[in-house]
């Protein structure tokens, strides 16, 4: 978040309050004119439809509400409604997200702004309630646009521009917003909101179907949205004859949606005083840095206010904050990051049999270059294992080594984990 | 930064102190944050919670290790809970305890200086104003005489957003007799 220009919403017209992440969701769907909401309880997202319930009880809202029997059904039932041109929501975590994963493929495939949040949690066996970013990287190749927040300010800020980057038409794709489980589900910060209605304004009133037409098989045309009274097909029968061209459109969208992400930070930080970086990436001390830590969600402020401390204590560090995972920002990665000597790489998922997840994406973005830093990949924080400074620390301590002996011994990294 | 580390058990609303006293500070203009370390959910079981209060804003999202104060809901835990654990040097140990400060710095394993401690009747109190052995409240209120963290102004406000009407009356109420009965031993 950076400052400076006075914002068209100046922060004493904007609403202080304290809430949790999840909270801070439900607030952000309630604003966004939300249509449908279904879902299924899983902790931690569980307060983000509790909260939204409410909202529904106590009539503010004019949202349909489906409690749905699983998670499977949960993302169906938003499927059918962005069909029908409803603006969806719904939100999960863990094994709700796994169960959903069929779905996930086709809400993206057939092109439909849906807006999931994501409480990020662990995955069993064994049950772990708590945070880390496995379930998020079981849909990475699924066609969605992922954003990862750092913060609870974020969280309110990114599911309301989730919307707005959903239904760019030129993207027209589904958008995941990734909260850590715990560390931001459940911590209260302090945070601003918009007055209700200037986010109303923002996203452009409810939903409008983008106008796009389609010749149905009786010849006429008819708006691309489910309509009793002129029935559609969705995703119908495609085999080799035109599956692989169909995919050209959605690949191109994806593509796109960086952009657009990019555009929807500024155009957020005009009303609101608030941007996350430049949208796709969010650096710190980056330019002069020999060495750059790269990280999602939550743990980047702590990696930053340890990297503050090593920079007033003479060592150049930097740190790199990646906010939208998918699409991989490889480009804008790729610039923050080359002039280091050495890049810790943070994941908090291991494809297991492989390295972290972010590790393959930045050493693809690194591969074209000439010259490039050395990596080394540190998984941590599994099933919510805690981050504290003096972790971060020993890991940067470790990075120097790396940089003064110019090789890297171990590129895979279990960081706080018992020996 | 000021950190403070919360010590009750499942079910005693140490959780809702976190919260409670964050608000008001936030309400006070500070930045806050709040959180609980959820262990296996059960009744009864001694659980943690977490406040930062600070005039900058909180980038950091770890536990807190190293608190400037803690405060102990149920006076039981010291048997079993190293409430010390941590805590900076010439911190603060504020207690729901109602006996003699010998017997208090026994129970709590320190010595006399190490750190303040300060002690409250809080289930007395709260079982004479609530009727119920509640202490949460009670404990932010002690917590605010050893450290001015809050407004008792905008911790009444919080607490009466989060408990309307007669509870909320009542928890305000506590809230004072405790400050008042709080004392540095």
């Amino acid at each position: 978040m950076s400052g400076g220009k006075v914002p068209k919403i100046p922060l004493e017209k904007q609403v202080r309050m304290a809430v949790n992440g999840d909270e801070a969701v439900a607030y952000a769907a309630k604003h966004s004119l939300v249509d449908v909401v279904a879902a299924y309880p899983i902790t931690p997202q569980t307060i983000i439809v509790e909260k939204f319930s409410e909202f529904v009880a106590d009539g503010e809202v004019h949202t349909e509400f489906v409690p749905v029997e699983s998670e499977h059904s949960a993302m169906s039932a938003v499927v059918g409604a962005a069909a029908a041109g409803a603006r969806a929501f719904t939100a999960t975590a863990s094994q709700g997200l796994a169960l959903m994963w069929e779905i996930l493929y086709i809400a993206s495939s057939l092109r439909l702004p849906i807006v999931l949040a994501v409480a990020n949690r662990a995955l069993s066996a064994p049950i772990n309630i708590h945070c880390d970013h496995s379930d998020a990287m079981g849909m990475r190749d699924a066609s969605w646009v992922q954003l990862f927040v750092e913060n609870t300010q974020e969280a309110y800020d990114t599911t309301i521009q989730a919307f707005k980057i959903a239904e760019d038409p030129e993207v027209l794709l589904p958008v995941a917003v990734n909260l850590d489980g715990f560390v931001l589900s459940h911590t209260l910060e302090d945070i601003y909101m918009l007055p209700e209605e200037e986010v109303h304004k923002f996203l452009g009133g409810y939903r409008k179907v983008t106008g796009k037409t389609y010749v149905d098989y009786l010849g006429k045309e008819v708006e691309v949205k489910l309509d009793p009274a002129n029935p559609l097909s969705f995703g119908p029968l495609d085999l080799y004859d035109y599956y692989f061209e169909h995919k050209v459109p959605q690949i191109k969208a994806l593509e796109k949606a960086k952009e657009v992400v990019k555009r929807v930070n500024e155009e957020w930080y005009e009303l609101t005083g608030r941007r996350y970086g430049d949208g796709v990436i969010d650096a710190w001390g980056v330019e002069d840095a020999d060495i750059i830590v790269t990280v999602l969600g939550s743990t980047a402020g702590t990696v930053r206010h340890v990297a503050r401390q090593l920079r007033k204590e003479g060592v150049k560090v930097g740190v790199l904050r990646i906010r939208l995972y998918r699409p991989f920002p490889f480009e804008e990665v790729a610039n923050a990051i080359k002039g280091a000597k050495v890049v810790g790489v943070m994941d908090r998922a291991l494809s297991f049999g492989s390295f972290g997840p972010s590790y393959l994406d930045i050493s693809a973005a690194l591969y074209g270059l000439k010259e490039r830093p050395l990596l080394v990949n540190y998984v941590y924080g599994l099933g919510g294992r805690d981050v504290p400074p003096s972790l971060v620390r020993r890991m940067f301590e470790e990075l120097i080594k790396v940089k003064e002996e110019g090789e890297v011994k171990e590129p895979l990294k279990l960081l706080g984990v018992r020996e | 930064m000021f950190e403070v580390r919360w010590h009750g058990r499942g079910g005693q609303g140490a959780w809702t102190a976190a919260n409670l006293l964050a608000t008001a500070a936030m309400l006070d203009g500070k930045h806050v944050q709040s959180f609980p370390a959820f262990g296996p959910e059960r009744a009864g079981a001694p659980v943690l919670a977490f406040t930062r209060i600070s005039d900058e804003p909180i980038e950091i999202h770890s536990m807190v290790y190293e608190p400037d104060a803690v405060v102990v809901l149920d006076p039981t835990l010291l048997a079993t809970v190293n409430v010390v654990e941590g805590l900076k040097k010439g911190g603060s140990i504020i207690v729901n305890f109602d006996g003699g400060a010998e017997e208090l710095y026994e129970a709590l394993g320190v010595g006399k200086g190490e750190y303040r401690v300060f002690a409250v009747p809080a289930t007395k109190l709260a079982l004479e104003i609530l009727k119920r052995p509640i202490t949460n409240t009670a404990m932010i209120g002690a917590l605010l005489k050893a450290h001015p963290l809050a407004s008792m102004e905008n911790l009444e406000r919080a607490v009466k957003a989060r408990f309307p009407g007669k509870v909320g009356e009542a928890n305000a109420e506590l809230i004072r007799k405790a400050y008042e009965s709080t004392r540095e031993v």
